[in-house]
């Protein structure tokens, strides 16, 4: 499973993994909409771009998943694929992202947990051997 | 035990964590055996996620008076424990974002009606679906008030007392809500375009996790006079709201828990856990975080006003309850930061109290409460878990001393979401809630399953050990009746 979460008491720690820092991070923005919505049932009609610079990995990880975050009730967007490039800019990263999905149909979509926000508990964007892991906990 | 977490028992409900290393001021925790014993097994466990090392740093914050507290409903927040209250001298002090947290003035109204419950059994679920389907709940779910930037701005300046004016609830509802409704010195210039931009659609909306709206009856009187002075009676219908400043308060969490990351660094206070971002509570970044955070709090007060409304146009519909026949009890928010004027070693000051997870709860004789609550306390309101009991509690004289006039919030979590849902069914736990009469209506089982009773500490726990302390009084048990869940 790319992404996982684990045990937390109040809310979810959540983990993307993937081969490079991108799909860590693809991961990770699957796993934290994977607690709001059925992955599955989410159709990627329409897409917004997120482009955002943080100093270090992780704290554009917390960018990255705020960004998206917000979308939803800016532009009611559910989100399901994810497209993530991400680049050294001065001393510190640039991502530039894609989100795809659409807007919640009662009909076909059974919403779930609301995240609220992106902590900085645990919060770790690391190479471990030959993967990338992009960890946080999201406060529910 | 590890170094710096050994707890020095005080009496049978209070313990001390002694100052010591970095602390300015030592730790104090209210709390039953049980409790503490959970919290030993995390620092021995070494969990990343832990109240003692949260009470031993919010203890370490420059300005913080007396000592740092953690309430019987203790549980690891970011930052500040979940039950816990740190309040700072405002000269030396911090304004610390973890010591509110994203959803700012998350809180209970408690709304009574006349009625008994054996007056409405027979149309107990008529009036359930009525509010399942009028009160907006669940994640994108949208509320009838749509807002323009700028009456998003009013509702940030103005909170409870701006929609009252657009004809959401009564006048008197807002002698009744902690502070009127309207938090001073909120400052729409400190809350980003992008957080006003996500309330657009969300006020009167109730949200979804942990939050909930409940018919509940007063099932016993537990302290006469206050319960008189509050006007509830054994058998009474009432009805508790309890939700918060919606993606506004959430975007608000998000955006300064940056920009205090910066001036924490500018001011050199040194950062011991991330959400423990702080800035002087004169420096202007202090300034614009806490007119941020009133802003934030009056959306949570205009919020609940705008589903109290709600609320009472289904009881009108459904029992042919009229406005006026449907009074708000009290309305207190238990994620928050306000400056108060307490006593400190004999000398009356004003002092910011952060309260997480914790409600303020004034004893009698305080100007903050309404005159029809002055002679006995405040209430407060201590959300129990879905399915079992909620309590009205009141502040105390000893509460002032020994804790800022802070009360309990709830049962206090103490399973994972995800051993939760592991074990327990979404059904099973409806099927439950039904067999003991308590009827259900949720747009997401999953959550059902999370928010099971057998994931809380028992309410019961908590409210003796807050009343042993002698911090908070219970007036009165209620019992839920029916429950709707985002």
């Amino acid at each position: 499973m790319p992404f996982e979460y684990l045990d937390h008491t109040a809310d979810v720690a959540l983990r993307g993994i993937g081969a490079t820092p991108e799909e860590a991070f693809c991961e990770a923005a699957r796993g934290m909409w994977s607690l709001m919505v059925d992955l599955d049932a989410i159709r990627p009609e329409e897409s917004v771009w997120v482009d955002r610079t943080a100093e270090r990995l992780d704290l554009l990880l917390v960018e990255w998943l705020s960004a998206l975050l917000a979308e939803k009730d800016v532009s009611g967007l559910f989100f399901s694929r994810f497209r993530v490039s991400i680049e050294r800019q001065g001393g510190g990263h640039r991502l530039v992202g894609e989100a795809w999905g659409e807007r919640l149909d009662p009909a076909r979509h059974q919403a779930k947990l609301e995240v609220k926000g992106i902590t900085y508990s645990g919060l770790r964007v690391v190479r471990e051997k030959d993967r990338w892991i992009a960890q946080c906990v999201v406060d529910v | 035990m590890s170094e710096g977490f050994d707890l020095e028992r005080v009496s049978r409900f209070e313990w001390v964590l002694p100052q010591t290393g970095d602390m300015r001021v030592p730790g104090r925790l209210f709390a039953d055996e049980e409790t503490v014993e959970q919290l030993r097994a995390d620092v021995a466990a070494k969990t990343e996620w832990n109240s003692l090392r949260q009470l031993r740093n919010v203890a370490s914050l420059p300005g913080i008076v007396s000592a740092a507290l953690a309430l019987p409903d203790v549980h690891p927040g970011y930052g500040f424990p979940i039950g816990g209250v740190g309040a700072f001298d405002l000269d030396e002090g911090v304004a610390v974002v973890g010591g509110v947290g994203f959803d700012i003035n998350c809180g209970v109204r408690l709304l009574a009606t006349p009625l008994e419950a054996k007056d409405i059994a027979s149309r107990l679920p008529q009036l359930v679906d009525d509010l399942f389907a009028t009160v907006p709940a669940g994640l994108g779910s949208e509320g009838e008030l749509r807002l323009s930037l700028e009456e998003i701005d009013r509702v940030l300046e103005q909170g409870a007392p701006y929609v009252v004016g657009k004809g959401y609830g009564l006048e008197e509802d807002l002698t009744f809500i902690e502070e009127g409704g309207r938090i001073p010195g909120a400052d729409p210039t400190a809350v980003s375009r992008l957080a006003k931009q996500r309330e657009f659609r969300q006020v009167g909306t109730l949200g979804s996790g942990n939050h909930y709206l409940e018919v509940q009856t007063v099932e016993k009187v537990l302290d006469p006079e206050a319960a008189r002075a509050y006007g509830l009676f054994a058998g009474q219908v009432v009805l508790a709201i309890h939700s918060g400043s919606r993606a506004l308060g959430h975007q608000i969490g998000q955006d300064y828990l940056k920009e205090m990351e910066a001036a924490s660094r500018r001011y050199a206070i040194p950062i011991r856990e991330k959400e423990l971002v702080c800035a002087p509570i004169r420096s202007e970044e202090g300034r614009r975080y806490l007119a941020a955070v009133a802003g934030g709090s009056n959306c949570a007060f205009a919020n609940r006003q705008v589903i109290a409304h709600l609320v009472r146009a289904s009881l009108d519909r459904v029992l042919g309850l009229k406005a006026a026949e449907v009074r708000t009890v009290y309305d207190i928010g238990h994620n928050n930061a306000k400056v108060e004027r307490h006593v400190v070693d004999g000398v009356s000051r004003e002092l910011l109290v952060h309260r997480k997870g914790s409600t303020r709860a004034f004893g009698p004789g305080r100007d903050e409460s309404p005159a029809a609550y002055r002679a006995v306390g405040h209430p407060t309101l201590v959300g129990g878990t879905m399915g079992t009991a909620s309590y009205v509690m009141r502040g105390t004289v000893a509460g002032m001393e020994k804790a800022f006039g802070s009360g309990i919030h709830g049962a206090g979590r103490a399973l994972s979401r995800k051993k939760a849902a592991a074990k327990y069914w979404g059904e099973d736990v409806k099927k439950a809630m039904e067999d003991e009469g308590i009827l259900l209506r949720a747009h997401n089982l999953r959550g059902v399953a999370e928010e099971a009773p057998g994931a809380y500490k028992d309410v019961e726990r908590v409210v003796e050990a807050a009343t042993e302390v002698g911090i908070n009084r219970p007036v009165a048990r209620l019992r839920p009746l029916a429950v709707v869940k985002g």
